[in-house]
C-alpha cells in the first residue's frame, strides 16, 4: 500500500488498526539470481537498486540478526558530502542527494532535516586548512563556505566563546545541505521497497560458509540452510574480514569500536549538526530532543559492541569544554558499532578477486552517509559485472597498484 | 577498560599504551624482487579475526617499550603477553596460553 496523506487520515480514523505489515517474513528459497550478506542499509539499498534499475527479481537479502540492527542502528545518521579529493567529493554528493530525494522515491519518510554542518576551526592553522578544503570543494562544484567567529557565534548560541575556553574557536567551515535523518527509517524504507519488488529479506540467518569453485561463488550456507547464487554481495561493514575469509580472501581492513551516546531530550535549542574535529567530538540534537554525541573510533581491533572508557570520557570531556550548558545533562544511552577502517580510509566497493562476489567495505566511521550512492553503484556493478564509474577508484585493486585516496586529514576528521 | 601487563612496568591502565597492529606481519626478505601483490599483501592485508588477534603494543607513556599481546577481539581479554620477536604461544583449544 502506498503511504499518503489520505492513508495517514484513513488509518487515524479507524484507530490504526488496520496497517498491513510493511514487508514479508518469507523463507529461505534454495536459489536466488543474487545474495546480498548484510541486512543493513547498504545491503538493503543494494537489493532495492537491483531490482528497481536492473530488473533483477530473484534476490535474497540475509541478515544475522534483526534488519537494520548493526551500523545502521548504531551511527549518528549524518549525511554530508564535504570531502577532498574529486574521488570522494563526486561519490559522496551524489549519495547527499539520493539523500535529498530518498523519501519521495522510497515512500517513506526518512526524516531528512538538512540543517547544515559546522566543523570548528580551533586553531588559525585549522582554519587556512579549511579555506583550502572548502575552496577545493567550491570548485567541484560542492556547496561549503566559511563562518567567520561571529557567525559562529550567532548560529550556535551553546558554544564556549570565551577568549580563554580550552578549545577556542577561530572559525569554522559550513556545508549547508548537510543533513540529519532518521537511520531506522532508511533500513525500513529500503527494505519496505525491495519487498514490495519481491526482494526476499531473511532475518535471523547467518551466513557460515561461502562456496567457491573454480574461483566463482555458487553459492552459501547459512544457519537456515543452504542457497546457490552465481552473484553475492558482501556488506556486512565491520565483519566483512570474517565473511571474506570463508571464500578465501584477506582484506585489508582492521575492525574497530565506534561510540556513540544519547542524553536525556531536552526542548530544541540545538540548530545543526556541529563537529569539533581537533578534539573529535560531534553533536546533534535529533527530533525527540536527545542530544546525540558521537566520537573518534578506539583505535586497537575490537568486535565488542561497548566502546571504552576511555573514549567515552574523551568525547564527554570535549563536550562540556565546548558546551558548558550541556555539563548537568544525563546520558540515557551509550554504545558502540564495528566499523571496517581501510588503510586509507576510503572505501573498498565493487568486484574481487573471486567471479560473481562483490564487496562493500571499508566504510570506516561514515558508511550512513554512503548508502544510497553505495546501493546504487554496487546494484549496477552486480548486473553489469563491471565497476560503476563513480566507484571505480575505490576498488580492492588500488591497495596493489598502489593509487589510494588517502582521505584521513580530509574527512573532516583527525584518525 | 583494559588493564594491560607491560612486561616492564607490570599490569597498567590501556589509556597508557597504543596498539601497533597486527604482529608476526614478516616484511619481504627481498623487497626490490617481490612482485607488488606480495608487496601489497605485506603493507595492506590483515587477518582481523573475530577471536584471537595476534598483536603489538607500546608502552607509549610508561616504559617506551613494544612487546606483543594475545587478546581476543570480542572480550578483549588478554591470553597472553610476550616479547617482540618470541613467536606465538601455543593456546589451548579455549583459547589459553
Amino acid at each position: 500500500m502506498r503511504y499518503s496523506a489520505l492513508s495517514l487520515l484513513r488509518g487515524a480514523l479507524n484507530g490504526h488498526r488496520d496497517w498491513p505489515q510493511a514487508w514479508r517474513n518469507p523463507s529461505l528459497k534454495g536459489s536466488y539470481d543474487a545474495v546480498i550478506v548484510g541486512g543493513g542499509g547498504h545491503g538493503l539499498a543494494t537489493a532495492y537498486y537491483l531490482a528497481k534499475q536492473h530488473g533483477m527479481r530473484n534476490i535474497a537479502v540475509l541478515e544475522k540478526g534483526w534488519l537494520g540492527g548493526g551500523n545502521t542502528g548504531r551511527n549518528t545518521a549524518v549525511s554530508r558530502s564535504n570531502y577532498f579529493y574529486p574521488e570522494s567529493t563526486r561519490f559522496f554528493d551524489h549519495s547527499l542527494r539520493l539523500y535529498e530525494g530518498l523519501g519521495r522515491e522510497l515512500n517513506f519518510n526518512i526524516m531528512l532535516s538538512q540543517q547544515g554542518i559546522i566543523g570548528l576551526a580551533a586553531s588559525r592553522h585549522e582554519l587556512e586548512t579549511y579555506r583550502r578544503w572548502v575552496t577545493a570543494m567550491q570548485l567541484q562544484p560542492v556547496d561549503a563556505e566559511l563562518l567567520t567567529r561571529d557567525q559562529v557565534a550567532a548560529r550556535v548560541p551553546l558554544l564556549n566563546m570565551s577568549r580563554r575556553a580550552r578549545y577556542p574557536v577561530y572559525g569554522a567551515f559550513m556545508q549547508k545541505r548537510g543533513a540529519i535523518s532518521r537511520h531506522d527509517a532508511v533500513a525500513w524504507g529500503y527494505a519496505r521497497a525491495a519487498d514490495a519488488l519481491g526482494v526476499d529479506i531473511i532475518q535471523h540467518c547467518e551466513v557460515t560458509g561461502i562456496d567457491v569453485a573454480g574461483g566463482a561463488v555458487c553459492g552459501l550456507r547459512t544457519t537456515q540452510g543452504t542457497v546457490r547464487s552465481d552473484k553475492v554481495a558482501l556488506a556486512v561493514a565491520g565483519h566483512s574480514s570474517e565473511l571474506a575469509a570463508m571464500a578465501g580472501l584477506r582484506l585489508p581492513i582492521e575492525s574497530q569500536a565506534l561510540q556513540a551516546m544519547v542524553t536525556e531530550p531536552v526542548k530544541p535549542c540545538f540548530d545543526h549538526i556541529v563537529i569539533s574535529p581537533a578534539v573529535h567530538c560531534y553533536l546533534s540534537q535529533s527530533d525527540r530532543g536527545e542530544f546525540v554525541i558521537g566520537g573518534g573510533t578506539d583505535l586497537y581491533p575490537s568486535y565488542g559492541q561497548r566502546g571504552s572508557l576511555r573514549g567515552t570520557e574523551a568525547v564527554l570531556g570535549a563536550v562540556v569544554e565546548l558546551y558548558p550548558a550541556l555539563s548537568r545533562m544525563r546520558l540515557m544511552r551509550q554504545w558502540a558499532g564495528i566499523v571496517d577502517i581501510s588503510p586509507d580510509t576510503s572505501p573498498i566497493i565493487g568486484k574481487t578477486p573471486v567471479t560473481g562476489l562483490y564487496l562493500s567495505t571499508g566504510w570506516g566511521t561514515g558508511g550512513y552517509k554512503a548508502i544510497p550512492a553505495g546501493g546504487e553503484t554496487l546494484a549496477w556493478t552486480m548486473a553489469e559485472d563491471r565497476p560503476h564509474e563513480l566507484i571505480e577508484p575505490f576498488g580492492l585493486d588500488r591497495f596493489v597498484s598502489g593509487r589510494l585516496i588517502d582521505e584521513g586529514a580530509a574527512s573532516g576528521v583527525a584518525h | 577498560m583494559m588493564r594491560i601487563e607491560c612486561p616492564c612496568c607490570g599490569l597498567r591502565s590501556e589509556d597508557e599504551f597504543r596498539c601497533g597492529g597486527e604482529s608476526h606481519v614478516a616484511r619481504p626478505a627481498e623487497p626490490a624482487a617481490v612482485d607488488d601483490e606480495t608487496w601489497s599483501a605485506y603493507l595492506y592485508l590483515r587477518e582481523n579475526p573475530k577471536g584471537v588477534h595476534y598483536e603489538r603494543w607500546h608502552h607509549r607513556y610508561g616504559c617506551g617499550q613494544w612487546f606483543n599481546v594475545a587478546r581476543d577481539l570480542v572480550s578483549h581479554e588478554i591470553v597472553a603477553v610476550y616479547p617482540m620477536g618470541a613467536g606465538k604461544p601455543q593456546l589451548d583449544r579455549g583459547g589459553r596460553a
